[in-house]
């Protein structure tokens, strides 16, 4: 076992230079093709969860037709377990506002939103303050780009970004079709890039460092730091900015209580790691990757309980529009408890996997495409205590 | 601006706009307002805006903190979701369910509070946690939640 400790990383929560708003001012300095080189050679991928390379994603929306564009900030944080954009926001919010401008500039935009969930409506006013000094710095840097605040109202599908867009325009936060993809075709129907709050301030890094500095951190597949949120029976739970591309057997060791079954990353919609597997689990994009949600379960806990309210979660925030994510979570959770109580057969569990591999082929989003990871991983790792 | 009691969808309306994209600032500052949307706030919205009703009910009831069925000055939502859950969210509720004598689900006679559960708030290293309207709650404990419930019965 391994003496050292993770590497703590202080980039993105570290301190703000004396000087408002320097970074921005220098990279305004610079040429649209110089940033987004840097970004790309920098190998940043988007940290919501799903990892798409930030630079391409800019790059797409710079180059889509149409003289309307749009820069949207994702803090409709409310995958189970995550907690590190509310920390990002209300520590280094000028961070953010100055990550969205760089893209701003970048794609051609002149206005941003900050889509932040209805859980945290109470850091409005510290923020909208924050953005009236943001716009009087803007104005002399000569930049034209506003940011607004737009609310949600409790919708965990809202942080899929399509849904995002149909809550904004003042619709049901129901999934588009894709493609169009948001680059060509995002809010309002116009070329859109769409980020996690975590990924603004991450280009701010860049920006600040040069990519090959920033570079050093992390592994190929995983470049840079990440914010995890560390919860569940764990004796330090919180925020930790750490490597990314680390093994999870050294994070255990670090957070867990001595005495961890299962690790869960990337929340409900992500993978359950056993015990069995920790030395041989990455966290990164190469491994299982994460939105920065780590829960961590020590023996006391029961994983039927755990599994039934990830599908009790996702029942209830299914938004219902496409069958296999509406009938399958409530089918599975249905399934779950029929078989605990001796109702079904435990070959039942097999039907049930089945039925969750099908959602993740035919459901419209990643909502009831991704019910199947936590479900198999759980069920195939902890069949006994499905049943018993 | 704030609305004021007679006329605030007018006022929600003058403040937001009359675009579709307008629908969820004047949803939320109904509910800020009133604490839920009644069937005619709906109706009127949807006149404002030139839309169908149908419309603004289908975003309304869209979403878990737009209520449409009435509620209580104060509205309580405790996380039900698992880290809260595994620390004891249940003790919490229950604690509440015995100061204010009704069920998750229920408001009080007075209208003064309703009791909901929730989905994950965000604040799963601090569980258990909730939301009293706006304003977060975390680190719960029995006594926490008496001091804080006693504190709001008082208001």
């Amino acid at each position: 076992m391994s003496e050292q400790t993770l590497k703590r990383v202080d980039l993105i929560f570290g301190e703000y230079s004396n000087e408002k708003y320097k970074v921005l001012a220098t990279s305004l300095e610079r040429t649209n093709e110089d940033i987004l080189t840097d970004l790309l050679e920098s190998g940043l991928r988007g940290r919501g969860g799903a990892g798409f390379p930030t630079a391409m994603k800019w790059k797409y929306a710079a180059e889509a037709p149409g003289d309307e564009k749009f820069v949207v900030c994702n803090a409709d944080e409310g995958e189970p377990g995550t907690f590190k954009d509310r920390e990002i926001l209300y520590r280094v919010p000028r961070k953010v506002f100055s990550g969205m401008a760089i893209c701003g500039r970048v794609i051609g935009a002149a206005k941003g939103y900050i889509y932040l969930r209805g859980e945290y409506k109470f850091m409005v006013p510290e923020l909208k303050k924050e953005l009236e000094s943001y716009h009087e710095h803007i104005k002399e840097l000569g930049l034209d780009f506003t940011i607004e605040i737009k609310m949600g109202s409790g919708a965990y599908i809202c942080g899929e970004e399509s849904a995002l867009f149909e809550s904004m325009e003042g619709g049901r936060g129901e999934p588009r079709n894709k493609p169009p993809y948001p680059t060509t075709s995002g809010f309002m129907k116009k070329p859109t890039v769409i980020n996690n709050v975590e990924t603004f301030v991450n280009v701010v890094m860049i920006m600040r460092l040069g990519p090959d500095q920033y570079k050093k951190l992390g592994t190929s597949d995983s470049r840079g730091s990440k914010v995890f949120s560390v919860s569940g029976d764990t004796p330090i739970p919180g925020i930790y900015e750490l490597e990314l591309g680390m093994p999870l057997d050294r994070f255990v060791d670090e957070f867990g209580d001595g005495d961890t079954k299962a690790v869960q990353v990337g929340g409900a919609s992500g993978f359950c790691v056993p015990r069995k597997k920790f030395n041989d689990t990455v966290i990164g994009f190469e491994g299982v990757p994460t939105g920065g949600s780590m829960m961590i379960f020590n023996s006391s806990r029961s994983m039927y309980n755990v599994l039934h309210n990830y599908l009790e979660f996702f029942e209830e925030e299914s938004c219902g529009q496409c069958t296999p994510c509406r009938v399958g979570c409530q089918q599975l959770l249905k399934g779950i408890v029929a078989v605990k109580k001796g109702e079904k057969k435990a070959v039942y569990l097999d039907q049930l996997m089945k039925l969750s591999e099908s959602m993740k082929i035919t459901a419209k989003c990643g909502l009831g495409q991704s019910v199947a990871n936590s479900f198999s991983s759980i069920v195939n790792n902890f069949k006994e205590e499905m049943i018993y | 601006m704030v609305p004021t009691e007679s006329n605030y969808i007018n006022e929600l309306v003058e403040i937001h706009g009359r675009s579709r994209t307008s629908l969820m600032p004047i949803l939320q500052g109904v509910v800020a307002l009133k604490n839920y949307i009644s069937d005619q706030d709906m109706t009127e919205i949807a006149n404002e805006l030139d839309l169908s009703a149908a419309q603004v009910y289908g975003t309304a009831t869209f979403y878990s903190f737009l209520d449409t069925i009435p509620r209580g000055e104060y509205v309580i939502r405790v996380c039900k979701t698992i880290t809260c859950d595994m620390h004891g969210k249940r003790t919490i509720i229950q604690t509440m369910e015995d100061m204010l004598k009704i069920k998750v689900g229920e408001t009080t006679p007075n209208k003064k509070f309703t009791l909901l559960e929730t989905n994950c708030l965000g604040w799963c290293h601090e569980g258990p946690a909730m939301l009293i309207n706006d304003t977060p709650y975390s680190g719960l404990t029995v006594e926490k939640v008496h001091d804080i419930i006693s504190e709001y019965m008082n208001k």
